[in-house]
């Protein structure tokens, strides 16, 4: 158990700390776009699934409370080891420096991670919590369920809530666009060999996972996904 | 060839450094970076000025002692080329040249553009070798190793700890320099029955002369002197972490 403490306080300790926790987090931005996408196949769908989602309270909040601890795991680490680095770079900057080809996505991933963490926190009080637009929460279907369906119409036709939904999947996209590619390199399953193929897997999820979710605000805004009259 | 140089100045480790302005004159394009620092010099000498201080020994592109930041990029951008072997002839007549030493916290400044590359040496200590009892040297052969691994070894031998990775990564991260240490023992059968201590031992000692984390930029690589790829930091990371598993070290 002491050893293994090792992954928790070294830096290629706290890295692959990094890698699982961003992978993992990865998988539930999937599934979340998965479930979303059922906005597609109409309001009785949706409103089902979030039914479905909710009746199993147990269960639900064993996979939130879940997901937090592998949020704060995700975001802890990564403040401790930036504040490391910022420490190991010293006071003394270079007086023209050079990117030395390096990415633009790899160089901003605090930024990056920091407009996500944003967005989250929105999107939970807007979405799951019901704090930000209340009557967008309230609503029901004709059957008495939750209308998540309306909810998210209703919302996203707001055009600075679409705004910000998109700006935050640009940026989602940016830090997947790095972090894909690079966990396979922290856990030491990347070489040159596999890095074309594990690039590959990176550039189809972000761009899926980018394709997928702005589909909705934009599908919103231009009445292709609306209430029934 | 003229340029305008604007060199750091540091007089020592507790003094602050500045930018000085210099004309460097007559410089001919088959001299090397190092020997337009030298004329540079020599009129400094002449003229009752304290030289600039810089570190070179070979000259040859193989010792890593040269390690100057030309314009912003450690050994000046010539891919796969040390400073010492950068000729003048791939400047432009008339350039301003900035010149700084390697900048960070685990390699403090000495004096001008000399730093202190010590912590490399404690990281070798802690793990960059093989543990072999001495006597007669082994016979050719008598080890039989797949030429894939020995090609691999190889190009991870050619290190030559300059610290350009270090230089030109945003975190300062030696971890190009340990890969290419742990890549080049772990691979073969000499390194191997110590390949799980060694990239423990190696991570904890270059954590504790403060070094930074990979954040994967590649920025290392990219400005490698022998082109040491990134597979080697993938390698550390994977010896690392089946290490820890396996409960070494503590």
């Amino acid at each position: 158990m002491k050893a293994l403490m090792a992954f928790f306080r070294t830096s290629v300790g706290k890295k692959l700390l990094m890698a699982v926790t961003g992978f993992l987090l990865y998988g539930f931005v999937v599934v979340h776009l998965i479930g979303n996408l059922q906005i597609f196949t109409g309001q009785e769908s949706l409103n089902h699934y979030a039914h479905f989602l909710k009746s199993k309270p147990l269960v639900l909040w064993a996979f939130r409370l879940g997901l937090l601890a592998i949020v704060v795991l995700h975001i802890k680490t990564a403040i401790g080891l930036s504040l490391e680095n910022k420490r190991a770079r010293g006071n003394d900057p270079y007086d023209n420096p050079s990117n030395n080809g390096s990415s633009f996505a790899s160089r901003s991933m605090a930024l990056s991670g920091l407009v996500i963490l944003a967005f989250i926190i929105f999107h939970l009080l807007h979405f799951t919590g019901g704090v930000i637009f209340p009557d967008h929460y309230a609503m029901k279907d004709s059957e008495g369920l939750h209308d998540v369906f309306g909810m998210v119409v209703e919302g996203f036709s707001i055009w600075w809530v679409s705004a910000f939904y998109i700006i935050s999947m640009v940026l989602l996209c940016l830090h997947l666009s790095h972090g894909l590619s690079a966990l396979f390199q922290s856990v030491g399953l990347r070489n040159s060999k596999y890095k074309p193929l594990i690039d590959k897997f990176a550039l189809v999820s972000w761009v899926v996972i980018f394709v997928g979710n702005i589909a909705i605000p934009i599908s919103i805004l231009l009445g292709f996904v609306d209430l029934p009259k | 060839m003229n340029f305008t140089l604007k060199v750091w100045r540091q007089g020592g480790p507790d003094t602050a450094g500045r930018f000085e302005t210099y004309q460097a004159k007559d410089i001919q394009g088959e001299m090397s970076f190092l020997e337009m620092l030298d004329v540079v010099n020599e009129d400094l000498i002449t003229g009752g000025h304290e030289p600039i201080d810089f570190d070179s020994d070979c000259r040859e592109g193989i010792c890593g002692m040269c390690s100057l930041v030309v314009n912003g990029i450690p050994h000046g951008g010539q891919k796969g080329t040390t400073v010492c072997q950068l000729h003048m002839r791939s400047f432009e007549d008339g350039q301003t040249i900035t010149i700084e030493p390697w900048r960070a916290k685990a390699f403090p400044v000495l004096k001008d553009l000399v730093v202190d590359r010590t912590a490399f040496d404690r990281v070798i200590q802690s793990g960059g070798y093989i543990s072999v009892n001495t006597g007669g040297a082994p016979d050719a052969n008598a080890t039989p190793i797949a030429k894939i691994d020995a090609d691999y070894a190889f190009d991870a031998a050619t290190c030559i700890g300059c610290g350009a990775c270090v230089a030109a990564c945003k975190n300062s991260s030696a971890m190009l320099f340990v890969g290419a240490k742990v890549t080049h023992l772990n691979v073969l059968p000499q390194g191997h029955p110590e390949r799980f201590t060694r990239a423990v031992n190696m991570v904890e000692a270059m954590d504790s002369e403060g070094f930074g984390a990979c954040t994967v930029t590649g920025a290392c690589a990219a400005v490698c002197p022998k082109e040491i790829p990134l597979d080697v930091i993938s390698k550390l990371n994977k010896d690392y972490a089946l290490g820890v598993l396996k409960g070494v070290g503590v």
